[in-house]
């Protein structure tokens, strides 16, 4: 069995098109960004672990519904069923004096006092200062740009400064898709999102570099210098286009499993990691190698590239 | 070495079985997330910012030692407590069924102090001053605010005991009444009238106390804390809460007490410390026993002070202060009230062993997981691990066939690899680690599959069996090499950054990448070369 045998798309020439498709994508982003800032006062709708606050998670033994829970708790608690029938989820900010430990107790008290010891059980929390959240939004914006930066020096060791730029034009591009998309549906960001979003990054880059790897290499051809270089990119896509649907079908049908059988705790975590995959594959192919074609087209490869080609790397 | 298939054969075996051997023996230490179990993060109180890295740096130290003595006197298996950054400390307790327990054994400052506690009338010459000194910082607006308005004449309530007989200010009592009275008709400054602070004392039914209402409480706590306040205070004198509530006819007060503002004895001077029941009151108590030089200080202070109360005072408030009736030696005990059960005692007497902490100590992150969840969590992992794997072989051997097969072979062995690693680095497993796992399942074939387009291209292009296969290796070792390094760049940065969940996920990440690495240019080309053994240069191959 063989799919996508000698394929010859013109996935180039489409560019256009696929620019039309991401910027509707992106725009509808910031929109959903900006909608976010006016409904929720934030871009995105960050959990505890970048706010600051708890997060109060019960399991309840007796027919309680959240509105049951809400009567039970004073304060301003935000609650909202988590994965199984009898799972809920508290929310509570930051307490004013700014102590930890004090809210999951009061509401671990109250309920007990309305339902009795036995109706739930509190089977996790989460609480988290201000300071810490504060902290960890900073760190995982640098996590993002310290990975942006080594990969831009790798790639430019590796291949070209050229190819680096493009595989980091096309990361941005998942990223900013990704973020759109929790915007849209206001996943809650949490730690293990930050870490989705990053091993997207990840997956998103391993994609683009096998395409650009068989670049590298046709490119080094001989007669490759007199080709169009539109031309050499589509053979390019295309000879590794076998490759790009399998691994991205084993990688999802993976996925996929985790997402139906991983349970809640792991649901968000492995939405956004389908997604950056879906997305990892597209810019691969309509991003990153279109990208390395504007670039040389404005800028040109350079008079050192014209004249001496660098020497092919060798491992 | 690796010349043969048969050496080659020999090396997957020893590898696989020795990291096989160390996770049957070491087993997977699973994350707090997986097991159920407390994470806390530390921080040294500074509030002010004005502490120095190296002053705060040297106090987590101390911290860190300390907690670490408590923490194995309390008995937790294999806690995790560590520096992060130089100013914090993560505790991970797994397994922990108390929690509110073992957060306290962790936070308590256990600061023992032995005071002489003086009579009230010491500090009487103070109360005027201490109430103008309130006044001009504040404010009288703001004093209104408060509600602490009050002045002498309108006290609204007196409490009646033992010291106050039927006077109605603490200030009006006792001896130096004189004083506090000609001040008060004085009157140039009309904010003398107002007492603020002395109004909210009430006279105490133990000698040198005072006794606060509940609902003053916060007012005098806000007071106390001002630095005009306790520089008004009389030189070496201090007004200490009491620890716990009083209940006085139908209102709930609370001891303030007036003691020596230095201790003579501290608890570094503390040599053991044991938790018991008093029989005869049926009361907890924590009995404690001081080092020979802290024994010496202690009975000659206690000799010398005879029919004085003694307060024993930890973390800032009076535990009790019993009378002083003869010379005390060596030990001595606290007594805990008849509410407190024994182990809140035996955790006191745990905490006083192990050492003060140097520092208030703030809680600033927790996090807790029941171990149902855990266990849940583990469930759901291995089943959506298990049915990923069996796509993953379905595909590759539907697609490449006997390729496929030796593909699938080598996924085994990168399973073992990776677990093996994991037990070996004794890393943890956390629920995004599960995740990160079961996708590097997906991402270990890729290597596979892009050898096994390779030598398809190779064997369409008229290649020799033989050939192909190993150019089909050799050309597709770059993409393998950079594809795998950028992610490794990735899961090392997070490794950096993250904390907890998303340290174990990169940790696993990065296991996987390099255990794929290995399986795909090392195991599967081993394979094939077995599989290519007796076979000739143009025999066609199943890929």
């Amino acid at each position: 069995m063989r799919l996508f045998h000698n394929a010859s798309y013109k996935f180039i020439e489409a560019r256009r098109k696929a620019y039309v498709v991401s910027g509707i994508v992106l725009g509808a982003g910031i929109v959903f960004m900006t909608l976010n800032v006016v409904n929720i006062g934030s871009w995105q709708n960050y959990g505890v672990d970048f706010t600051g606050g708890s997060l109060i998670q019960i399991q309840v033994y007796e027919n309680l519904t959240a509105g049951d829970l809400r009567d039970a708790l004073s304060g301003s608690n935000e609650i909202t069923r988590f994965g199984e029938e009898n799972e809920f989820v508290v929310r509570a900010p930051v307490a004013e004096d700014g102590s930890i430990g004090a809210v999951a107790d009061e509401v671990e008290a109250q309920l007990a006092a309305a339902f009795g010891q036995d109706a739930f059980e509190v089977v996790r929390t989460e609480q988290v200062g201000a300071k810490v959240g504060g902290e960890l939004q900073l760190k995982a914006l640098y996590a993002i740009l310290f990975s942006f930066l080594l990969t831009l020096i790798y790639l430019a060791i590796r291949f070209e400064l050229r190819f680096g730029l493009a595989a980091v034009i096309a990361t941005l591009h998942d990223i900013l898709i990704t973020l759109g998309f929790l915007a849209a549906f206001q996943v809650e960001i949490a730690l293990p999102t930050v870490a989705a979003i990053l091993t997207i990054l990840g997956y998103s880059l391993n994609d683009t570099i096998v395409v650009f790897d068989r670049i590298r290499e046709n490119m080094h051809k001989k007669g490759a210098r007199k080709r169009n270089p539109v031309d050499l990119v589509n053979e390019s896509i295309n000879e590794t286009l076998p490759r790009t649907v399998l691994t991205s079908g084993t990688t999802l049908a993976v996925l996929t499993a985790l997402l139906i059988l991983g349970g809640a705790v792991i649901f968000d975590f492995t939405v956004v990691l389908i997604l950056g995959v879906i997305i990892g594959t597209y810019s691969s192919i309509f991003v990153a190698s279109p990208a390395l074609i504007e670039i040389q087209n404005r800028w040109g490869m350079g008079k050192a590239g014209e004249k001496k080609r660098p020497q092919p790397a060798t491992v | 070495m690796f010349k043969t298939p048969r050496s080659r054969l020999i090396t997957i075996i020893l590898i696989t079985g020795m990291l096989g051997w160390q996770l049957y023996s070491k087993g997977l230490k699973l994350g707090l997330d997986l097991q159920g179990g407390m994470h806390l993060v530390l921080e040294v109180d500074d509030p002010e910012g004005t502490m120095t890295v190296e002053a705060k740096a040297d106090m987590i130290d101390r911290v860190d030692r300390i907690i670490r003595t408590r923490i194995d006197e309390f008995g937790v298996e294999e806690p995790l407590i560590q520096k992060v950054g130089g100013e914090r400390l993560i505790v991970e307790l797994a397994g922990i069924d108390d929690q509110d327990r073992a957060k306290e054994i962790v936070q308590r400052n256990a600061f023992l102090e032995f005071k002489l506690v003086l009579p009230v009338t010491d500090m009487t010459a103070a109360l005027s001053r201490i109430d103008r000194s309130v006044v001009a910082a504040l404010g009288i607006d703001s004093i209104r605010a408060l509600g602490a308005d009050v002045v002498a004449s309108e006290q609204p309530e007196i409490v009646d005991l033992l010291f106050g007989g039927g006077d109605t200010t603490v200030t009006g009592e006792q001896v130096d009444t004189a004083e506090v009275v000609e001040e008060v008709p004085e009157e140039e400054d009309p904010l003398d009238n107002f007492q603020p602070f002395s109004s909210k004392l009430n006279m105490g039914d133990i000698p040198g106390t005072y006794l606060i209402a509940l609902e003053d409480i916060p007012t005098v706590e806000l007071f106390l804390a001002m630095d005009e306040v306790q520089r008004a205070l009389p030189r070496d004198q201090a007004l200490q809460w009491g620890m716990e509530l009083v209940g006085r006819g139908a209102r709930t007060y609370r001891y303030l007490w007036v003691l020596e503002e230095d201790p003579f004895l501290t608890g570094d001077r503390l040599e053991t410390a044991t938790a018991g029941r008093d029989p005869q009151f049926n009361q907890s108590q924590v009995q404690f026993e001081l080092s020979r030089a802290g024994g010496r200080t202690f009975g000659q202070f206690t000799g010398q002070h005879i029919g004085d109360n003694l307060a024993i005072v930890l973390d800032g408030e009076v535990q009790s202060a019993p009378v002083i009736r003869d010379r005390i030696g060596a030990r001595g005990q606290i007594d805990m009230g008849s509410g407190t059960p024994l182990e809140e005692a035996s955790d006191l007497a745990l905490v006083l062993r192990a050492g003060a902490l140097p520092a208030k100590i703030n809680i600033i992150e927790e996090r807790t997981v029941g171990p149902s969840l855990g266990q849940d969590s583990v469930d759901a992992g291995r089943i959506a691990g298990m049915l990923g794997i069996a796509l993953v072989v379905l595909v590759m051997m539907g697609y490449y066939r006997v390729a496929g097969m030796l593909a699938v072979g080598a996924l085994g062995v990168y399973v073992v690899l990776v677990l093996g690693g994991l037990a070996v680095l004794g890393a943890v497993l956390t629920v995004p680690g599960i995740a990160g796992l079961i996708l590097s399942i997906g991402m270990a074939v890729d290597a596979n599959v892009l050898i096994f387009e390779r030598i398809r291209e190779e064997l369409a292009v008229g290649r020799a069996t033989r050939t192909a296969v190993e150019e089909g290796f050799d050309n597709a070792f770059s993409a393998i090499m950079d594809a795998n390094m950028t992610t490794l760049i990735t899961a090392l940065i997070l490794f950096q950054f993250g904390t907890g969940p998303v340290r174990g996920f990169a940790v696993t990440l990065s296991i996987g990448i390099v255990a794929s690495f290995f399986s795909a240019i090392f195991v599967t080309r081993s394979f094939f070369l077995l599989y290519l053994q007796g076979k000739k240069a143009s025999d066609p191959i199943s890929v």
